[in-house]
């Protein structure tokens, strides 16, 4: 029998962007851009994060008209946002070919109480998250790949850092805990009690992993990797930074050879100034993006 | 037998797993100097463009062309379908290894929202159907003299052998039957290692040795 939008081909193509970096891309040129620096994928938005933190007002599903002509020019995948809760955006983007949808807090939130039921869809979802539980819920409600939230537009890492160990630390405790404790841990993550015990056996999340948020130089990309990242989202770190095509590339390389610290050094040399970035304590809590 | 698999971007993990499940030992190859260590190679499922250039920017068209030649065997599983063969049917200006005498069609089934998984007959891999699992897959599109088609989907080519290069547009890493593994082990790398700790190898892969098929060096010699 032929089954299309499984959970294992969903689950399938995130695994294959695995060690690659995500990029956004607001036109055609910068989608060119991305794919010749190597992306495995592009995000394709109106607007990059940082453009809007600055613009304020209301942050929607990019026009179709914009995600129809990327998803023309590049042969890699397409991912593009929908706002969290907004499952009619997130129709549209699958009407629209799109590979793969970002439920994404980017955007200003559609449903403050709910998220989107992603198991309705044959389009995969990537969701945000900044701990475990967060994950996990996502997971339950259908998501096919995670990623931590950071705080997006910012240019400055430490959130990413933040949430990745926050993942991957709970899931360290999760491994070592007896049987019996499990359902209080589920309580107190408030996730799944499945997902959290198979978590547990496994020691690892049953999905893909990538780091977002806050990405801005090829060392902020392999000191995500070394934190256990199976890839990266790179926002508007690449196209508000003084070279877009060397630093695209520099990060792509830097995601590879995340360990190599002398070829990482190579990478990062004359790529002109990153994006300038934001100090998170001088943004006021209500303008986060991490907490919608 | 010891088995590299190509770690630049894309499902390392799986094919590893795959390999250890075979007894096989594995090798994540990030340097083109690892080559001189291993019997064979995989390169994963990915993104073939990016795959693509990273094999440039590191020099490892040459070294795996070379050590190729030298009698390595060489599996590619979706992307490295497309970078095992002699080119592709759109030109997009990507380096291709050109290994195999096949001509590649990108997403030839559509985009994710048409991905899919589908039982395959598969006849060297025995009587049982193997799921296929397709994720903006390839297929081939034509291929050349000395390669043996292995399997079929609504007349398309999806799995192909040519000598010591075997080529798959699914994913067998993706699932938990290890038979594509196997048979690469056992039959496309040309030797029968390990064997005490793959104890099912009996029922599906040795079947098929019972059919001729070209000797690795007869389809190197093939290729110009």
């Amino acid at each position: 029998m032929t089954e299309t939008g499984t959970l294992r081909v969903k689950t399938g193509l995130a695994e294959m962007l695995k060690g690659g970096v995500i990029m956004d891309v607001t036109n055609v040129e910068q989608a060119k851009i991305a794919e010749e620096a190597g992306a495995v994928a592009v995000m394709a938005l109106e607007r990059v994060p940082a453009d809007i933190r600055a613009a304020g007002g209301v942050a929607r599903v990019a026009d179709p008209t914009v995600i129809e002509e990327i998803v023309k020019v590049v042969t890699i995948p397409v991912m593009a946002k929908a706002r969290i809760g907004h499952f009619v955006e997130a129709q549209i983007l699958e009407a629209l070919g799109v590979d793969y949808v970002d439920e994404s807090e980017v955007l200003t939130p559609a449903d403050e109480e709910n998220h989107i039921d992603k198991w309705a869809f044959k389009v995969p979802f990537v969701c945000g998250a900044r701990n475990l539980g967060e994950a996990l819920r996502r997971i339950g409600e259908g998501a096919a790949m995670i990623r931590t939230k950071g705080e997006a537009g910012t240019g400055n890492v430490v959130e990413a850092v933040r949430h990745m160990r926050a993942i991957t630390g709970e899931i360290r405790r999760l491994s070592g805990m007896r049987d019996d404790e499990l359902m209080t841990a589920a309580k107190e993550l408030a996730a799944p009690f499945e997902l959290v015990r198979e978590v547990a056996r496994t020691g690892a999340l049953p999905v893909v992993n990538f780091s977002a948020g806050g990405l801005a130089t090829p060392a902020d990309a392999a000191l995500m990797m070394q934190l256990g990242a199976d890839g990266v989202f790179v926002g508007s770190g690449i196209f508000k930074s003084d070279d877009p095509p060397a630093r695209a590339k520099a990060i792509v390389q830097a995601t590879t050879h995340y360990e190599d610290p002398k070829l990482l050094a190579e990478v990062s040399r004359k790529l002109g100034d990153p994006m300038h970035g934001l100090e998170i304590s001088e943004i006021p809590k209500e303008q986060l993006i991490q907490y919608r | 037998m010891r088995v590299g698999v190509l770690a630049l971007q894309g499902d390392v993990r799986e094919h590893e797993r795959m390999l250890a499940r075979c007894g096989a030992e594995s090798v994540a190859v990030k340097k083109p100097d690892q080559l001189e260590h291993v019997q064979g190679l995989i390169i994963p499922g990915g993104e073939s463009t990016t795959i693509g250039k990273l094999i440039e920017s590191y020099g490892f068209v040459d070294a795996i062309r070379e050590r190729h030649g030298r009698g390595m065997a060489v599996y590619g599983t979706c992307a490295g379908l497309i970078l095992i063969a002699r080119e592709t049917v759109e030109f997009t200006g990507q380096p291709l290894l050109g290994l195999m005498d096949i001509v590649a069609r990108r997403n030839a089934f559509g985009r994710q929202v048409d991905s899919f998984e589908a039982d395959l007959r598969v006849p060297v891999l025995g009587p049982g159907p193997f799921r296929g699992v397709f994720i903006r897959a390839p297929w081939i599109e034509s291929t050349g003299p000395d390669v043996e088609t292995l399997s079929t989907r609504d007349g398309r080519v999806i799995m192909a052998r040519q000598g010591n290069l075997l080529a798959t547009a699914f994913h067998p890493e993706l699932t938990e039957d290890e038979r594509v593994h196997r048979f690469f082990l056992e039959e496309v790398a040309g030797t029968h290692g390990k064997r005490e700790t793959c104890p099912d190898i009996q029922s599906g892969v040795r079947s098929s040795t019972r059919r001729a098929r070209p000797t690795p060096s007869a389809a190197r010699s093939s290729l110009a």
